[in-house]
Formats: structure tokens, sequence, C-alpha cells
């Protein structure tokens, strides 16, 4: 047991040394100077060099590197090329519209699946069964921003129920925050829900025509009683599993979600810092995502030990 | 969960109905959106337009500015007198000038702020314009000298620019996240990503703003631009990113839609050593195979006026010079064939990101084919574009604005991204930038643009509009970009 948790915490610590190579040298590889694009058409070559040492890029790429995972394992993730910043303050910041904007989609998302999932499965082969695939179809078809658009356009604009953007930030009270996010949550939770929703009718009916399903309805449960007592709990397994994987990809993936309602998020951030070269941040951004990526998993292959017994015998 | 969405429906409906209600009790406060945030808040030590957008005129100050309409005007500096060889410049400073944290502007203010920018390690993007600056001296507390190497006939004009106005030592080392300048407003607060907001100074020295307070919203995608002034969150948007939108807003008595001009020639820049470039017939057919006004009406829905040299039309000075390219496709075959390309060449066509460059690069690229020359086109970021474009000279063709005012200069630099070297261009500005005089300077603008035309360095296509949608109930919003400012000082609600 003892070496299985060691294995998995040598796995977890190698993949993000090897991440933090990656993300290093893309980031380094890719064209483009820090210093000349802040300084323009017009800079003087003294001026752009001058400017490249202020920064420190006229460091090696080595011990620039070095100094960037050391100051991380310290929680110092540097200061932004551009804004002049404190990287690690600025992540901060942008969490607090990142995480709950995630969390809340994440909430939508599976509320809207789990009941239409349950209702197709229970319907198999039926008209409501047949709406609920076409319009997970549709869901899933269909870009989020592209829902974004038509939100906006229906609740903002027409009828001005919602502001069209921006985040009036978490001082001005929890209602007020929820509220600029709920359109943007909205946006992002539809097509994870199409998924979701299929994934979880497929899972009940598959769970549906298990042995111990037939015994209880011979038991003589109602099909209902059936369904929310034995078949829903075993089917929510993988449903759960997918649910873990949106988490991540909400998070990382609301890039365009946060440019489309232009909400100070850190999707936003790495947009604005790629196209600035804005070195540090792109890097360390990408890195915290990665951790949390990795750290999930470390977290499942955990939580699997916990579970299955076997995986506890040293032998494996 | 039905009752917590209908909850969560119906608070968001009393929140938004608050919104409106404070806006219209309070017409003393603006929220403009403009389309790039600001890497930062020093306009001294960046090239990027976004910073002076929110800071130039608002929070800092020079010694002379900007007027709505390009003209130079006095700005710290109520005056100045001109020694008669042309090099030396007295300041005549305002007096009870004060700057935000309280503490007094005088003539060591304005040494600093120069010696700053001309320093060995100074940052500053616009490092030539201070170039020829030989010594500042402080005559007394109201009264700088400033001794040039030689006459310089730009040199109020130059003093004008965001990067050169006036910064405090005391100040300096902060200007990044809290700026100090001596403007109608104060810089507030700034949340990263989303806003930036200034206050009214009510110490001010000149004229008080009408306004209270600014908040300067940052929105980038288009259609994120077009809903948030639809849904009036924001009060105007200038430099509106969706031109194909704005007929929706002149149609709706709730907005206006200034259209003004710019200072930014886009043109089809084009590698004057590159084969078969270098040959003037075969830039000229380039010229002759382009419709400027189906490339206005394509990628720019009409906005924008055709130029034919690389000088702003609304200038005095400007000659009109369309007809040397006027669009004839047949011309363009023939000079081909005369240079020897009877049967086309290919070329590279490299794009950065604004939709001017993307969608006219489009219509160029047909344009270009009808005559027989193949382009290859790729699409850059900006950084990419300064690499490999700008400074490593990779590149066939490409389109950029070039916004810096009055920048006909840059054909005289043979290092320059379109290695154009012509001898007899360099003595025209070598011969303009010791030239005080206006009608001789006049004589030499005209003689530059002349000559650049008829080299046909570049495809010289039009000069950049500057659309502005805000709320009909706005007065005093500058219509016209002679910098990239947003000026507030005049900026008032009417009822």
């Amino acid at each position: 047991m003892i070496n299985y948790f060691f294995r998995r915490l040598f796995t977890f610590v190698l993949s993000l040394a090897l991440a933090s190579i990656v993300i290093f040298s893309l980031v380094e590889i890719a064209p483009g100077d820090p210093a000349s694009f802040m300084l323009g058409i017009n800079a003087q070559a003294d001026t752009i060099a001058a400017l490249r040492a202020e920064l420190g890029l006229d460091q090696p790429k080595l011990s620039r590197y070095l100094a960037w995972i050391s100051g991380m394992l310290t929680g110092d993730f540097g200061i932004s090329y551009t804004y002049r910043t404190n990287v690690t303050e600025m992540v901060g910041d942008r969490l607090w519209v990142s995480l709950p904007l995630a969390i809340y989609a994440l909430f939508l998302s599976t509320v809207i699946a789990i009941p239409t999932g349950v209702y197709a499965a229970a319907k198999r082969g039926k008209t409501g069964d047949f709406t609920v695939i076409s319009a997970t179809q549709i869901g899933i078809a269909i870009p989020n921003f592209w829902f974004a658009i038509i939100l906006v356009g229906i609740f903002a604009i027409k009828l001005q129920w919602f502001s069209a953007g921006g985040f009036s930030g978490w001082q001005n009270g929890m209602l007020n925050g929820i509220t600029s996010l709920t359109l943007p949550a909205l946006a992002l939770a539809l097509p994870q829900a199409a998924i979701l929703s299929r994934i979880m009718r497929s899972a009940l009916i598959e769970t549906l025509g298990e042995d111990y399903i037939r015994t209880a309805r011979a038991k003589g449960l109602s099909s209902w009683q059936t369904i929310w007592g034995h078949a829903l709990r075993n089917a929510l397994i993988p449903v759960l599993t997918i649910i873990g994987l949106q988490f991540s990809f909400l998070l990382a993936g609301a890039i365009i979600i946060e440019q489309v309602f232009y909400l100070p998020g850190l999707g936003r951030l790495v947009f604005q810092a790629i196209t600035q070269r804005d070195l540090i941040v792109v890097e360390s951004v990408v890195m915290l995502l990665v951790f949390a990526v990795i750290l999930v998993n470390f977290i499942v292959d955990i939580a699997y030990m916990l579970v299955d017994p076997r995986l506890r015998q040293d032998s494996i | 969960m039905k009752y917590h969405f209908k909850l969560l429906l119906s608070a968001g409906i009393l929140a938004a109905s608050m919104g409106i209600q404070t806006v219209q009790a309070a017409k003393t406060s603006i929220t403009i959106a403009l389309q790039l945030e600001p890497p930062h808040l020093d306009p001294t030590s960046a090239a990027a337009g976004a910073i002076d957008s929110v800071l130039y005129s608002n929070v800092f100050e020079g010694l002379t500015r900007f007027a709505s309409d390009g003209a130079v005007i006095p700005g710290l500096a109520k005056s100045w007198e001109i020694s008669g060889d042309g090099k030396e410049y007295i300041f005549h400073l305002n007096s009870s000038v004060t700057f935000h944290d309280g503490s007094t502007m005088d003539a060591s203010d304005v040494k600093f702020s120069l010696d700053r920018a001309r320093a060995e390690d100074s940052t500053n993007a616009q490092k030539a314009l201070f170039s020829g600056i030989e010594n500042v001296e402080v005559l007394s507390s109201d009264k700088v000298k400033v001794t040039l190497a030689s006459p310089n006939g730009s040199f109020l004009f130059n003093m004008a620019w965001g990067d050169a106005v006036i910064v405090a030592p005391e100040t300096i080392g902060e200007i990044k996240t809290n700026p100090i300048g001596t403007g109608a407003f104060k810089f507030s607060n700034w949340v990263q990503g989303d806003k930036i907001e200034l206050l009214r100074n009510d110490q001010y020295w000149g004229t008080p703003a009408h306004l209270t307070s600014a908040t300067f919203k940052f929105i980038s995608d288009p259609s994120a631009a077009f809903s948030a002034m639809m849904a009036q969150d924001i009060d105007a948007f200038a430099g509106f990113p969706a031109p194909e939108n704005l007929v929706q807003f002149e149609a709706d008595n709730r907005f206006q839609v200034l259209v003004g001009n710019t200072e930014g020639e886009t043109i089809l820049s084009t590698n004057n050593k590159m084969p078969p470039l270098d040959n003037v017939k075969v830039r000229k057919a380039i010229a002759h195979a382009i419709d400027r006004q189906a490339i206005i009406d394509g990628a720019m829905f009409g906005y924008g006026t055709p130029i034919g040299t690389h000088f702003a039309p609304h200038h005095p000075d400007y000659v009109d010079l369309k007809a040397n390219s006027n669009y004839d496709p047949e011309l363009s075959k023939k000079l081909l064939s005369e240079a020897g390309f009877s049967e086309g060449f290919t070329t590279t066509l490299k794009l950065p990101p604004p939709s001017y460059a993307r969608r006219g690069g489009e219509i160029i690229a047909s344009q270009l084919r009808a005559v027989g020359i193949e382009t290859e086109i790729s699409n850059l970021e900006w950084a990419q574009w300064l690499e490999e474009v700008f400074r490593g000279k990779d590149y066939g063709l490409t389109i950029v604005s070039h916004t810096e005012p009055m920048d006909i200069g840059i054909y005289a630099r043979p290092e320059y991204y379109f290695q154009y070297d012509s001898s007899e261009f360099q003595a025209v500005i070598d011969a303009l930038n010791v030239e005080s005089n206006t009608q001789k300077r006049s004589n030499l603008l005209k003689k530059a643009q002349r000559i650049i035309s008829e080299d046909y360095v570049n495809g010289y296509l039009f000069e950049l509009a500057f659309p502005t949608v805000a709320n009909a109930k706005i007065t005093g919003l500058w219509e016209n970009a002679p910098t990239q400012s947003t000026d507030l000082t005049d900026v008032k609600w009417t009822d």
C-alpha cells in the first residue's frame, strides 16, 4: 500500500517536472520578444536592450528556468513583464472569477443533465427520449460562444434582465456576483449538460438491463421506484467520472466565454498574456492549470486505492 | 430547482433595474469602453496606444498638447520663445500647477522628465523624439530652457506626444500601477482585466472637468462590444471594433455615431529589397492592380478615406496623388510583362491580427491574382509580425496601419522594414528637419509625398477611420483621433 502511494507520488512529481520543462520550452520557442512588443515599431535598439535588461530577459535560459521553478516552489510566481505586478496576486484575483464560474457552470450542467438523462432513459424509445436526444445533439453540435451570443441577445439586449457582460465583483454582494456570472455559466453549461445527459441516459439504460433490476421489478417495484431506488445510484459512477473531467475543462476552457462576456478571469489573462508575450504569466498560469489537473488525477488514484482492496497489496 | 432559478432571475431583474436607476440619477459619471487594456500606466515607457487612450490629457499633460483637430497648442507651458537660430526654446510654465499628490509641478520636473526620456537606460518607446535635445536647464521655477543640437521644426509637435508628458521624480517608482500626473482627472483604481477608474481633480489648474468620475472598461471582442453598447451597460465606446454594426447604432435614436479621422495610413507595405518587388515597374503594377474602394467597402464596411501617399488626407499639406495608382488591371498586366513577368510571380503576404489586415488581405490577394500575382497568405500575431516582418524583414507584402502622426520620415530610413533607399528622399527629410519656415516646410512635405508615391514604395490604401458609438445625450467626445486619446475634459451629459 505504501509502495503504491509512493509510486503514485513519484509519478505526480515527475509529471509536474516534465510539464514545467515542456511549458517553459514551448513558450520560449514561440517567436516574439516581450520587450519588442511593448516598445513597438518606433523603438530604438538600445531602448529594447535596456528594457530586456530591466526584465531580466538578457539572462541565460537555464538560469531563468531555475529561477522560475525555485520561485514557484515557494509560491512566488515572479513579476509580470507587462503589468509589472506580482503574478501570484494577479492569478489569485482572477481565480475569484474563474473558479466560481466553473463551479456555477458545473452545477447548472449537472442539474440540467441528470434529470433529462434519467427521463430519457425511462422513456427509452418514446417521444420524450427522442426529444431529449435531439436537444442534446443540438447542444453538442453548437459551440458555447454561439450560445453565449444568443443568450446575450435575448436576456441582455432584448429583456435587459442581465448585463451583457463584465463582472461587478464580489465586494458588491454575493447576489451581484452570481448575477454577473449567470449568463456565462449557462453558456458554458449547456454544451456540457448535453454531453452529460447522454452519458446519464446510456449508463442508466445499461444498468436497467442488469439482473438485479429485473429482480427489483419482479419483487413488485414500479418502474420509477426501480430507477430511483436501485438503478440510478449504480449508473451515477460513470457520470461522476465525467463531471470530474468537465471541471478541469470548465476551469481551463472558459477562454472564449470570458472574451465574449469580458470577464476578468484566468482565461482572459492567459489570452492577453499570450498576445503580449508576457511569458512569465503564460508559463505560470498554464503550470497552475496543469498542476490542478495532475492533482485531481493523483487524488483519484489515491481514492481508487482506498476503494479497491487489490491495490492495497504491496505485491502490485 | 425551478424555484431557485426563479429566485435567481428575479434577483437579476432587481439588480439590473437598480443599476439603471443609479445611472439616471447621477449624470456626472461615464462608463466608456476601449478595445485594448493598457499593459501598465506609464505612457513614457511603452508603445501601447491603450495607455494614452486612458491617460493622455486626462491624467498626464506635456509642455504642449494636441487639440482635437490635431493642432499643437500650449499645455503645461503657457508660452515659449524660440531663439533666432532655432536651437533654444525657453518655456514659460503655468503657475500653480500641482500633481495629484499635492506637490507642485515646476521647471525641475520638466528637466527630470526630459532627461529621463533621453537617458541611456531610458525605456521610452519614442526615444527619437528627444534625441535632438542637447541640454535642459532650469532658469527659474516656472522657466526652463531646452537646447537642441540642431534646429528641429517639429520640436513643439514632438513635445505634445503622450511619450513626452511631465512626470515627477518622487512618484516615478510606482507610475506603472499608480500614475500621478497634473491632469483634470486623477487615477483612482484599476481592476486588472476589467476596468480603470478616474476621479475629477478638484485642484486642477485649468478649466475643471464636468464629469466627477469616469470608468474605462476593456472589451476586445467585437460581438461583446456590440452587446455591451446595445444593452447600455456602457455609455460610449471609443474606437468601436465592429464597423459592420455601425449602421444599426445610427438607426437607433438612443445612440450617436461619430466617425472621425486618425493619423493611421493603412498601407500594403512592400519589401523594396526582395525580388521581384525591388523593381519599380512591379511595384507600380501592384499599385494599379489594387481597387482601394473595394477594400474600404469590403474590409471596413465603407469607413475609411482613400489615400495615394503616406500622409493624412485631413492635413493641410496633403497632396492628392491617388491618380498615380488608379485601379487599372490592364495597365498592371502590361507593366508586369514589361518587367519580364508576363506569367506573373508568387510572393508572401503576411497579415497581422487587425481586421483591416485580415479582411483587406483576402481582397488584395484576389485583386492581385486577377493580374497574375499569386500571394501566399499567412496570419501572424503582433509579436510574430514584429519579429518576422518588422525586424527580420522576411516578407514580400504585408498590411499595416501606421498610426503615428506625421511619420513620413520613416521612408528616409533605409534600414526600416520597407528597405526603401532613396538619397533624393533622404535629402528632403534632412532639409525638413532643420526647417522652421512654415511655407518651406509645406513645400518639402509635398515633395516628400510625391517622391514616395512616384516610386511606388508601398501600396497606399486608406486612412483608418475612428468610429465612436455613444449615448445620444453625451457631448464633448473627440470625434477625431489626432493621437491615441480619449480626452474627457470637456465631456458632459445633456438632458
